[in-house]
């Protein structure tokens, strides 16, 4: 157990790319807290996907140890934290286990829109934030613009802000002093009943589940037999530990301090972030105040692309969802697909990569649908219902209403970009909430329709803006909306795949991009194929796919036999990849690309 | 009624690959090379030898059609054809009227030798005109004008009772007036055969890659290259030479019973580098095939005695299949009673809806594209294979 006043607990925020992991990196290594030869550049993005993608996805704790210039050894439990908005979620909570932040800020960048979400959150938490400029190695740096930029636009003192450059290790000395003496020591009284917050749990296939806990009061010692105050479940601690960042043993954990156990949990389920722990007798009687639990907002379906595969789908998904709590799935069927799932994701860039794991770990071919948001439906009849699949609208005769969710989006953007950026967001339905300007960047606030915000919006903004803009959002809510069911019908053929919620006054022009698309998309057949998009039974948009009238092969003579009918073969078995509808056969890509939006 | 073989069915043929040629064409993707030296004599000896041994085991076949095809086989020394037909002749019994082709390209070179190969004993001559427009012959890199074309094809007339002559359509920058005006012109022309390919972008060629690079411009869509297609039989059916194949018109009666063999799904010898055959032996269809290189066809012959590198055993389907992809390019279309004998047979339903659609048409024992099914054999053929 470590004396209080010896801890400093603190997470590293910071936008996306802004250098947080390379800064753990320099902080680990500087405290020999791993050997040189154990070290490599983000050590802590352990996933295949984070190191591939070069971002962090998970928050990862680590204990280092450091002897200040006081003379004394100090306890330093470090968390570091995603950039991404669609992992904001793992940075509050893991801000819930700390008393202060490292607000590190790119130096040739400046403030970006996650650096002022963190802030937020930080301020809320009740943290102490030092603000750290880092990347001054780079010749771009501009130290003296960009704290100023701090303290105008975030409005906290950023005259000792450190400067750091955590990829040649400039400023790590001061930055560890900073620490010690500039962030506070965690409270907490050992003597009272155990009370520890239950911060993150994942599997792990040789331990089971562990779970990752700030002790506040009391101790937890190995073997003691402990409560989960929300779930109830009781179990006996098998193993105790903190994380250097690999896992080391130790007898007990008192006030304070962060680190794991574990208890022979089956499954991450049987955990509720948030939740309490405490003793089976003599434990705390009140628990802690949880945590929001996170709430998927984007849906869409998956689908194996060869059928057979849907019980590995099904097997891989479960597994994928034992160690990521976020991600919700349910089975679902579709004319056009089969049977897959609907599944819901904290964003795009979540999406994303579970498709990717689900592809790759799991060596498995996937369709995925349009991504949609969950909208309220309000029947005529007083009840109400949450939509997750546009195929399953109800009839609009029975439906008094849809309200659809709302985001509030802070985009960060230079000057001369800001015209693209406006107009982007008036297209998509946004209503103007704030505007200012710091230096030659402008802060725009959206109120705006996730729905718009899900398709491409971030691909659009980025392209406008050249990358220049970074863009965070929260939820704020359901709005009321004319919102209906857009239908695309091949040769006269509803494809429910296709169907998508959409703003009444955008639907014609969606309609007829929908279907210009297929057009494109959908390979001639031997008729011709009217495409049209339909609200209702009324057609909204139409496009003709004139019939094959030429596929033949010029010359086949005795030597070209063999040849020509491989060819065909392949070209058969190809046929058997796309999805029969009807008489027309619609190919996989068709599904995707569709719904991709070039304006 | 005993069963025929394959041979007596469907006839039994003889085909030589000539695989060099003076230049490669930049849209040709047949077994065609250009070398600084051929050693005539050598390859003469080497096609003799394969002669040799694949009559060994033909005994008494009826050989109907020898054809000569490359490459380009004009470039062969009438001396090397001569030995080449005498060895033939000596080795298999013939029919009474044997059709013997040569293909030829139509420059002066090549015309000089054609007095030659018909005293060797060719009577049939397919030549390559490919268009009748200087411009476009540049743009297919030929190495011959129209003109020296009309006149190689001239002399053809003058030594070979039966010519015929190939042309490239739906070329780059062509419109269905210009093709029309050109095939109306070749149809004055042309004695009893017309070859009538439209332009393939084939994979691994000059025009191949140009195209996947997208700087092979003004090529006719598919619509403007169905209508041409139209046009051509309408054109063809008005001069008496209507289609008796997919891209091959005729005046009834003078079609090549050479390539006919192929779609008839006879039996033929496939000698020189590349070659494939198709030999009806102990009941089993056999496919073989040749050492494609023509360095290493030449030096494996003269070393082992046998050019051949794959020889297999067609199973039924596999035949079967065969022969209607082959048969369904015929005007006269497939037998189904041979299917039938093949223990083959159609999926009914598939071939209603086919019907149905205008595409295919039955008429009694045979099966046949209509005019608009011949233009999407390929989506008919991948419907009716066996899943
Ligand atoms: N030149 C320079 N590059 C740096 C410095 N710190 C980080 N980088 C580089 O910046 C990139 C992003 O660094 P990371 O440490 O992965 O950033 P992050 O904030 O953890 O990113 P996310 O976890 O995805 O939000 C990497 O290519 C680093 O090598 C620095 O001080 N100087
Ligand atoms: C074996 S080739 C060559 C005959 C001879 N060497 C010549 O070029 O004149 C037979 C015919 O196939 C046709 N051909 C070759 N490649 C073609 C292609 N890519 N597209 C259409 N026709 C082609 C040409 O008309 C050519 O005359
Ligand atoms: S088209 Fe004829 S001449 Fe040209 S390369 Fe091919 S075979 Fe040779
Ligand atoms: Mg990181």
């Amino acid at each position: 157990m470590t004396e209080l006043s010896r801890i400093r607990n603190f997470s590293i925020v910071a936008h996306i790319d802004h250098g947080k992991s390379t800064l753990a990196d320099r902080l680990i290594q500087s405290t020999n807290t791993v050997s040189e030869r154990e070290m490599k550049e983000q050590l802590l993005d352990a996933m295949d996907i984070e190191r591939e993608r070069g971002i962090t996805i998970k928050a990862n704790t680590v204990r280092i140890e450091y002897i200040a210039d006081d003379g004394e050894l100090y306890v330093l439990n470090l968390i570091d934290t995603p950039g991404h908005v669609d992992f904001a979620y793992e940075v509050s909570r893991s801000m819930r286990a700390v008393e202060g932040s490292l607000l590190v800020v790119d130096s040739t960048q400046g403030v970006e829109a996650q650096t002022l979400a963190n802030v937020y959150q930080a301020i809320e938490a009740d943290h102490e934030i030092v603000p750290v400029l880092n990347k001054i190695d780079l010749p771009a740096a501009d130290c003296e613009r960009v704290a100023e930029q701090i303290e105008d636009v975030i409005g906290i003192d950023a005259s000792d802000a450190l400067r750091v450059s955590a990829k040649s290790g400039i400023g790590i000395k001061e930055t560890l002093e900073a620490i010690v003496t500039r962030l506070p020591a965690p409270g907490g009284d050992a003597a009272a009943p155990l009370k520890a917050m239950l911060v993150d749990s994942w599997y792990d296939a040789y331990l089971g589940v562990v779970v990752l806990i700030r002790v506040m009061d009391g101790v937890i010692r190995k073997g003691d037999r402990i409560v989960m105050m929300g779930t109830g479940g009781k179990y006996p601690v098998e193993r105790l530990g903190v994380f250097r960042p690999a896992m080391q043993n130790v007898d007990e954990l008192g006030p304070g301090e962060i680190g794991f156990f574990t208890a022979s949990i089956k499954q991450v389920r049987d955990t509720r972030v948030g939740d309490t722990i405490t003793h089976e007798k003599k434990g705390a009687d009140k628990p802690l105040p949880g945590f929001k639990p996170s709430v998927p907002v984007v849906f869409c379906g998956l689908f194996p692309v060869d059928s057979a595969e849907f019980e590995d789908l099904r097997s891989a998904i479960e597994k994928l969802a034992l160690n990521d709590a976020s991600f919700s799935y349910e089975m679902e069927t579709s004319a056009a697909l089969g049977f897959g799932f609907r599944c819901g994701f904290l964003g795009l860039l979540h999406l994303e990569v579970i498709r990717d794991r689900l592809e790759r770990e799991y060596d498995i071919e996937l369709i995925t649908t349009a991504p949609s948001v969950v909208y309220h439906l309000f029947m005529k009849d007083g009840s109400q219902t949450e939509l997750h699949n546009p195929a399953d609208m109800p009839d609009p005769s029975i439906v008094s209403h849809v309200e659809e969710p709302r985001i509030k989006a802070t985009i960060m953007v230079p000057d001369e970009y800001l015209g693209d950026v406006l107009k982007l967001c008036q297209d998509r339905r946004g209503i103007q909430l704030d505007l200012t300007y710091a230096g030659s960047r402008a802060m725009v606030v959206y109120d705006l329709p996730l729905n718009e915000v899900v398709f491409d919006f971030y691909d659009r903004l980025k392209s406008v803006t050249k990358g220049y803009a970074s863009f965070d959002y929260q939820m704020e809510g359901y709005r009321e909306d004319n919102l209906v069911k857009m239908q695309i019908l091949v040769n006269d053929e509803p494809v429910d795949a296709l169907s998508m919620m959409v703003h009444r006054d955008r639907a014609e022009m969606r309609g007829r991009a929908m279907c210009e698309k297929l057009k494109d998309l959908i390979p001639r057949h031997m008729f011709k194929i009217p495409i049209q998009a339909a609200i209702g039974g009324k057609v909204i948009a139409r496009e003709t796919l004139s019939a094959m009238r030429k596929d033949v092969t010029a010359k086949c003579y005795g030597g070209d036999a063999t040849r020509k009918k491989k060819l065909l073969e392949k070209q058969k078995a190809g046929k058997k990849k796309m999805r029969q509808f009807g008489k027309v056969e619609i190919p996989q890509e068709a599904f995707i690309s569709a719904l991709k939006m070039d304006e | 009624m005993a069963e025929l073989e394959t041979w007596q069915e469907a006839g039994f043929g003889l085909y030589l690959h000539w695989p060099f040629c003076a230049a490669k064409c930049p849209y040709c993707d047949f077994n065609s090379h250009v070398t600084a030296r051929i050693d005539q004599r050598a390859w003469t000896e080497a096609y003799l030898s394969e002669l040799r041994r694949a009559a060994a085991e033909t005994p008494g076949r009826i050989l109907s059609t020898v054809f000569f095809g490359g490459g380009t086989p004009s470039l062969m020394q009438p001396e090397t054809v001569a030995a080449i037909l005498d060895e033939v002749r000596r080795l298999w019994p013939m029919v009474n009227d044997p059709e013997i082709t040569l293909e030829a390209n139509p420059t002066s070179v090549e015309a000089g030798r054609f007095a030659g190969y018909a005293a060797a004993g060719v009577n049939r001559l397919s030549m390559g005109v490919q268009s009748l427009h200087d411009e476009d012959l540049r743009r297919l890199g030929r190495l011959h004008s129209a003109a020296e074309a009309m006149a190689a094809f001239d002399i053809a007339r003058a030594q070979f009772s039966r010519v015929s002559f190939d042309l490239i359509y739906a070329r780059q920058g062509q419109t269905l007036d210009m093709w029309r005006s050109e095939l109306s012109t070749a149809l004055d022309m042309a004695v009893d055969h017309l070859s009538l390919y439209q332009l393939t972008i084939e994979p691994g060629t000059a025009f191949g890659d140009r195209f996947a690079a997208g700087r092979l411009r003004d090529l006719p869509d598919d619509d403007i290259a169905a209508d041409m297609y139209e046009v051509t039989q309408e054109l063809c059916d008005a001069a008496g030479l209507p289609a008796y194949e997919v891209s091959n018109h005729a005046r009834p009666g003078s079609e090549s019973r050479h390539n006919r063999i192929y779609w008839r799904g006879g039996d033929w010898v496939g000698i020189g580098p590349g070659a494939h055959g198709r030999l009806g032996l102990g009941g089993t269809r056999m496919a073989t095939e040749t050492e494609l290189s023509p360095a290493l066809w030449l030096r494996k012959v003269t070393e082992t005695g046998n050019g051949e590198t794959l020889r297999h055993g067609l199973g039924l389907t596999e035949t079967a299949e065969e022969y209607l992809m082959m048969s369904l390019r015929l005007t006269e279309g497939t037998d189904l009673g041979r299917l039938a004998r093949l223990g083959h047979r159609l999926d009914d339903t598939r071939v209603a809806e086919l019907e149905e659609m205008g595409l295919l048409q039955r008429a009694g024992t045979r099966l046949r594209c209509t005019a608009q099914g011949r233009l999407v054999l390929n989506e008919i053929l991948r419907r009716l294979m066996v899943d």
